[in-house]
């Protein structure tokens, strides 16, 4: 056993690329739109709340895979626009992650004291100066470590562009399964996948810790 | 294409009629993950410092992998059905989660009730059982039943090792008739229908009780 | 009923010949059903000092959040330098004042918070000079000398780099006075500022204040309960109690020689202390 890594190994890591242009598309998308559903979450017009509220309950409460095949397979038969499987799969990771960390933004905003944006109005700032210099420097800090987390959820949930046959590490992995149907291949094959993942979880998982202590040393509570 | 009723309607019941699978396999890892993740918590506060440091490992290992990976470890190394294979993996996944929720729960109790039950005379046993647990954990049963909706949004993953969840039966529909549609749409509206209002009354819940705690936050800020 | 009306209206007389800089007109508050402020009449002329004292509730922080725009007016008009503050006249009619309109008269205001709210992840310096510099449109190095010279004033000039959470809460007080100072507003709002800090940290900030009220040109809108304070300060001093002034004038009436029983009651309340 575990004798074939020279051969299985390098295989796998053939989706390497993929997995990692995945989860980067994914995350640009997820936290552009987190902002965006974040702010929109607090704004004062019920109507921007929940337009906002909409889609994040939307893409929350559908599931990431059905999400994923809906923009694949029925996206294409719908308009007359056809994404690439590589832009399905993104575009899933991007809108279902982005909505679970909008929710982290709201929470940040929220968070920052009222007095803050009062004494922004003393200073007569405007309202994009209020968000701009006050609220989201302060808001920023403390949902990182959250976007730290989001960002290992996203990883994982790469994986699933298998389901749409691009080939990404895990599908890469299959591949070698149906031509090494041996038992204790089979075994050394998932075992390296598994361990192929954690190594590229391990600079987010070391980077939440960081942000995780830096948000309980740096902020106020007045 | 459009939307056609008529398939629709025929394709309905067999989705519908999977979710009891769905639901099966959702209770079924929810129950390994509330009992999974108090042994892991408990491992995990071990005095025993190389055991305590291997179940930290162990649980950062499981909880940064894909669950995807898992599934097709577990079902290629070992003799089960799908089925169990399935309920077993989530719920060995989620363990690491729900092991957090406890872990907080635990932490929140103040020391002034161990030091109690120390000139009680209690036993650790006794302690656990009568003095911290029963404290530690209604306030985060709102945040365990958190747990039981991300599952059950989880347990599409299991088309993956071919267990005809609902997911599954709209991918071998669409694979035979050409039309991803309707079955996708019927599957993403059942999800929806099914776990929104259980997060509804989940934040409700997390809601009651935070007021209760209210209080003592206040405390704790400024 | 009218009775109440002629105690709750400062006579014009009283500021006959001065030049007004902020005007309440029938200002009403009342937050769902509970009224907090009633048919508030009053005006505060250029360079004039005022104390608002009165118990909790009595409706006295309102008076001066609403003018700095933290609190809208159910009814009635504010006036800052002639001009309505929450409402616009197009066409001889009254309508709500837009974001714009509202930042151009709220420019002349500035305010000092009982828990400070200085910005936590900004140094002394960056606090005092972000609106300056973003809101006036000065020179960066124009802001820096303005706040130098305020930081210098309040004692602070040595702690320019420092970040709010290393410094006491007396010296946050005063760094929250230098910022709001840099702005160069005309009128200067004071909410209980010293209500925060403990006891020996008070006079470092109360001795600011004064030195500010020496220079005479900042008009002063102070809500305290340092009736000391207030007697040595202030030109006139309000007594808010139930949403409506009770009694007002020149310290040595209100507070030497009070005429209501709920105005005896009060001020008792801080000679046994």
């Amino acid at each position: 056993m575990f004798t074939n890594i020279g051969e299985f190994l390098p295989f796998i890591l053939g989706g390497l690329t993929t997995t990692v242009q995945a989860f980067l598309f994914g995350a640009v998308l997820a936290y552009s739109i987190a902002i965006v559903a974040g702010l929109m979450r607090t704004s004062k017009l019920a109507v921007v709340r929940i337009v906002a509220t909409i889609f994040v309950e939307l893409f929350r409460g559908t599931s990431l895979l059905v999400q994923m095949f809906f923009f694949a397979f029925v996206f294409p038969a719908l308009t007359p626009f056809t994404p690439s499987l590589f832009l399905a799969g993104g575009l899933a990771l991007g809108f279902n992650y982005g909505a679970y960390a909008s929710e982290v933004v709201r929470g940040a905003v929220l968070s920052v004291p009222e007095g803050q944006k009062e004494a922004a109005i003393s200073l007569n700032m405007s309202k994009v100066q209020r968000m701009r210099f006050v609220i989201l420097p302060q808001a920023i800090r403390i949902m990182l470590p959250g976007i730290g987390n989001n960002s290992i959820e996203l990883l994982k949930g790469t994986s699933l562009v298998y389901f749409i046959s691009l080939a990404d590490m895990t599908y890469r992995a299959d591949i070698l399964r149906g031509a090494n149907t041996a038992l204790s291949s089979q075994i050394e094959i998932y075992t390296y996948l598994l361990f192929t993942y954690f190594v590229l979880a391990l600079p987010l998982i070391f980077l939440t810790r960081w942000l995780e202590k830096r948000a309980s040393k740096g902020v106020s509570t007045a | 294409m459009s939307w056609d009723w008529e398939f629709a309607f025929e394709v309905f019941p067999d989705i519908v009629g999977a979710i009891g699978v769905t639901i099966g396999a959702t209770v079924v890892a929810y129950l390994i993950s509330l009992v999974l993740g108090l042994v892991f918590t408990l491992l995990r506060r071990s005095s025993f410092k190389p055991l305590s440091l291997l179940m930290a490992g162990v649980i950062e290992f499981i909880r940064t992998t894909p669950p995807l990976v898992q599934l097709f470890f577990v079902y290629y190394a070992f003799p089960m059905s799908p089925f169990t294979t399935g309920a077993v993996v989530l719920g060995v996944h989620y363990a690491t989660y729900v092991s957090e929720v406890y872990r907080s729960g635990i932490e929140a109790v103040p020391t002034s009730q161990w030091e109690a039950s120390k000139a009680l005379n209690f036993s650790k046993a006794q302690t656990w059982q009568k003095v911290i647990l029963p404290q530690a954990i209604p306030p985060v049963i709102p945040m365990l039943g958190n747990y039981l909706i991300v599952l059950f949004k989880e347990t599409p993953l299991l088309a993956g090792i071919f267990v005809t969840e609902m997911l599954q039966v709209a991918r071998i529909i669409g694979a035979d008739t050409y039309r991803f549609l309707e079955p996708i749409a019927i599957v993403g509206f059942l999800f929806l229908v099914l776990s929104y209002p259980s997060a509804l009354f989940i934040r409700y819940l997390e809601k009651r009780s935070g007021k209760l705690h209210g209080s003592a936050e206040k405390g704790v800020k400024t | 009923m009218t009775e109440e009306v002629v105690d709750n209206e400062i006579k014009e007389s009283e500021n006959e010949n001065e030049n007004i800089v902020v005007s309440y007109k029938d200002v009403k508050k009342a937050f769902g059903d509970t009224v907090v402020l009633n048919d508030l009449s009053l005006n505060v002329a250029q360079g004039e000092k005022v104390a608002l004292i009165g118990p909790s509730g009595s409706g006295k922080t309102t008076i001066i959040r609403m003018l700095m725009t933290l609190e809208q007016p159910t009814e009635g008009t504010i006036e800052v330098d002639g001009e309505m503050l929450w409402h616009k006249e197009v066409n001889g009619e009254l309508l709500p004042a837009d974001e714009k309109h509202m930042r151009k008269v709220r420019g002349k205001i500035g305010m000092v918070f009982q828990q400070y709210n200085l910005f936590p992840h900004m140094t002394i310096m960056r606090n005092c000079t972000t609106a300056p510099v973003n809101v006036l449109g000065i020179s960066k190095d124009e802001a820096k000398t303005r706040a130098q010279e305020m930081l210098d004033k309040v004692g602070l000039g040595d702690k320019v780099d420092n970040y709010p959470s290393q410094l006491s809460g007396g010296q946050q007080q005063r760094v929250a006075i230098a910022r709001s100072l840099v702005m160069q507003p005309k009128v200067m709002l004071f909410d209980e500022v010293t209500a925060a800090l403990d006891p020996e940290l008070v006079g470092e900030v109360l001795e600011v204040l004064k030195d500010i009220a020496a220079e005479g040109d900042t008009t002063m809108m102070l809500i305290t309960h340092e009736m000391e304070f207030a007697r040595d300060v202030a030109d006139r001093v309000l007594f808010l109690d139930n949403g409506k002034i009770a009694e007002h004038g020149p310290p040595s009436e209100v507070i030497e020689n009070p005429q209501t029983e709920r105005l005896q009651a009060f001020l008792g309340r801080f000679n046994n202390s």
